[in-house]
């Protein structure tokens, strides 16, 4: 029997578009803000500060082991409210798209969504969907935006705050996220048992709060486009410092060392989308390399380096065998080799 | 990790590092030794060896396919493009280098059908599946590419597909290292060899280095032990005034090399002179298909008539293939040119010698 398809009529804002958002989109996100179909949600605030952000979702291929463009919609959102210290509480879920998805898939991604959701503890309060013509863009695209509550006022996490000393910690193993995607791409295939990292940060995040050392928490981002390198840069530049980093201290797995090599990537510049960098300061940085360690997705986390005063704005490596160069930004889009 | 982590051990590395430089401090003046190969290049910058050693001048030569490909070729390439019908299918590094007045990134936007490959029977396999289409691969490369090129030529004609074809735009290093030593102005006190290049046409091809011009020779693999064994294996030759072809990288590189694929490289190509930017036209330092394959070649096929071209203003790109300049030393270098806006093809490929400095190197 021929499988379902989304056609254009499901985001005509007629019958069977409202079909769609209560059959599927209710159905999975069910919560009474979203169950009474309003043109948006209303909630109390629920502090005096409020983190407020948004992402697109746009991912090839949508599958991918350890997750799918769903979890990834939640997570990468969840994430970058949960890198300024905020609990992340409500969601909006923004679909776009193709003629002739597959309904099957659409459920397998909500699914998801609702499973990454439970875990991260936030809502889908509001929502939308469109149909574009096939070909009028690659499957299917998500936005959301998501909104926290940031309840201690000690909290001042920001790009701009990494101070002289600080140590530099990352929550985990780098690279897994690209690894797996990029096994699955067409042309590309290779066989690893690599998976996904994407995970909700504010498991790892929250507990440090709680713990009472948010105040310690000088800078923190999550290494997403562009990988680790790139975050060293921005909050060096931002922050006005320079990072020394070690490399030896910088956690990749082996299957990711070797991807790499046959391909000519450089590890550090992989996207990963369940991992975090945090600047902290010193005398702290041992108690909270230990609670992130104690958390489901921190357990191998790494303090890899400090912050110095000169010079301003760059990033040292300092080289397993002992010598040192710029880790400088992603320039472009890493391009595999010739040879 | 297993075969890699061996071959960066700190401990092992440090006591290297002591013996080079004390060794290098004994032969009491300045050495200068080329890499031929991109893959040193990224090597030898990623594993910070250049900051280790003040008194060895570590310069890059001419090791990077992309790199050495004429703006004329690349204004083929774009031409190409630009024909109906036409998949072009190529390594990735070659779609940002920009031509004398554009790359093929900007003709993919301007609707050319490129697509990037892993390896030349992937396009063989686009081929098949096009069967409206003619695919043609952009053959860049070194003697390392070179064997898989020809085996995918043979498969094409055990196939018997048509729609399939090459542009070669293949390069040899030993030809180019002879140029280089020919001109004057190039001072070299040795040749770090390129290591997969050699696993294929094996050590004899260098031994014109030490027998003509006494200069020693090692062929090198490509993990920071490896280079500093090497670099020592150099200075231990000046040192004692021995010159010599070496093999350092001995778990890869046999003297013979690789005869059954040299067998495939011969038996589809034959030598032509080829221009090499920045270089010139240097004899028999290329490859193009033998008549019996010449179906397969896209320059024969169609009309890929460019006008000449003189290239970018103020590129050093050539002075710097050479050695002759630090991609630092060029006026256009993290000014006008750099990896996000090439001007010369040094700055495009991750193994150019500019992108390297660039990204690594800056200080």
């Amino acid at each position: 029997m021929e499988e379902k398809r989304i056609l254009l009529a499901h985001g005509s804002g007629g019958r069977m578009s409202r079909e769609l958002i209560e059959r599927y989109l209710v159905r999975q996100f069910e919560n009474p803000m979203l169950s009474l179909l309003n043109d948006q949600a209303v909630f109390p605030a629920p502090a005096q500060r409020l983190a407020f952000t948004t992402d697109s979702y746009v991912i090839d291929p949508i599958f991918f082991p350890g997750g799918d463009i769903g979890r990834l919609a939640v997570c990468g959102t969840v994430n970058d409210l949960a890198m300024s210290g905020a609990v992340p509480l409500y969601l909006s879920c923004s679909l776009i798209i193709e003629e002739g998805f597959l309904f099957s898939d659409l459920e397998r991604i909500l699914c998801s969504m609702k499973e990454a959701c439970e875990e991260a503890k936030v809502q889908v309060v509001t929502g939308d969907t469109k149909v574009v013509n096939r070909g009028g863009l690659d499957k299917i695209f998500i936005n959301t935006s998501g909104v926290g509550a940031l309840a201690d006022d000690n909290l001042m996490i920001c790009g701009h705050r990494a101070q002289v000393g600080d140590k530099i910690l990352v929550s985990g193993f780098l690279g897994d996220h690209e690894i797996a995607v990029l096994s699955q791409r067409k042309n590309l295939e290779f066989i690893t048992d690599i998976r996904s990292d994407s995970a909700p940060l504010n498991l790892v995040v929250e507990p440090i709060i709680q713990q009472g050392l948010g105040q310690y928490l000088h800078a923190m981002r999550d290494p997403t486009r562009g990988g680790l390198a790139t975050v060293l840069n921005e909050i060096a530049s931002q922050s006005g410092v320079g990072l020394v980093i070690e490399e030896a201290l910088i956690p990749i797995r082996d299957e990711v060392k070797g991807a790499c090599e046959i391909m000519g990537f450089d590890p550090l510049y992989l996207a990963n989308e369940g991992k975090l960098v945090a600047f902290v300061e010193a005398k702290k940085a041992p108690e909270v390399l230990s609670v992130i360690r104690g958390t489901k997705y921190g357990q191998d986390a790494q303090i890899i380096g400090e912050v110095v005063a000169e010079p301003k704005g760059v990033v040292y490596l300092r080289t397993s065998i002992g010598g040192t160069r710029i880790l400088d930004m992603l320039a472009t889009e890493q391009l595999p080799r010739i040879c | 990790m297993k075969y890699l982590d061996e071959y960066r051990d700190p401990a092992m590395a440090h006591d290297l590092i002591e013996r080079i430089k004390d060794l290098s401090a004994s032969i009491n003046r300045k050495t200068r030794f080329m890499e031929v190969c991109g893959s040193h290049t990224v090597a030898i910058y990623k594993a910070g060896i250049k900051s280790l050693f003040p008194n060895l001048d570590l310069i890059s030569g001419p090791g990077c396919p992309v790199c050495v490909t004429s703006s004329r070729d690349i204004d083929q390439i774009i031409r190409l493009a630009e024909l109906p019908g036409i998949i072009v299918a190529t390594f990735g590094d070659m779609i940002r280098v920009p031509g004398t007045t554009s790359s093929l990134q900007e003709e993919i936007s301007r609707g050319a059908k490129v697509s990037v490959v892993y390896s030349p029977l992937d396009a063989l396999g686009i081929a098949r599946e096009n069967q409206a289409k003619k695919v043609v691969f952009l053959a860049v490369g070194f003697e390392t590419t070179a064997p898989t090129i020809a085996a995918t030529i043979l498969q094409a004609e055990r196939e018997g597909v048509r729609n399939f074809s090459i542009l070669s735009y293949h390069k040899l290093i030993p030809p180019a290292m002879k140029a280089l030593l020919a001109e004057d102005e190039v001072r070299i006190d040795g040749f770090l060899c390129p290591g997969h290049v050699s696993a294929i046409i094996g050590s004899t091809p260098y031994e014109f280095i030490p027998k003509e011009y006494h200069l020693p020779a090692v062929i090198a693999g490509f993990e920071p032990l490896d280079i500093l064994q090497a670099l020592f294996m150099l200075l231990m030759q000046i040192k004692g005034n021995r010159p010599a072809v070496e093999i350092q990288y001995s778990r890869v590189v046999r003297p013979e090399g690789n005869p059954g694929a040299m067998k495939k490289l011969w038996q589809v190509f034959q030598p032509a002179d080829a221009t090499w930017r920045g270089l010139g036209v240097i004899p028999e330092s290329g490859l193009v298909l033998r008549q019996e394959f010449a179906h397969y070649d896209a320059s024969r096929q169609f009309d890929l008539s460019v006008e000449e071209r003189a290239d970018p203003p103020g590129c050093q790109c050539g002075q710097v293939l050479k050695g002759l300049q630090r991609p630092t030393d060029c006026p256009l270098f993290g000014r006008v040119c750099n990896p996000q806006q090439p001007v010369g093809p040094c700055m495009v490929s991750a193994e150019g010698s500019c992108a390297a400095a660039y990204k690594y190197g800056r200080s």
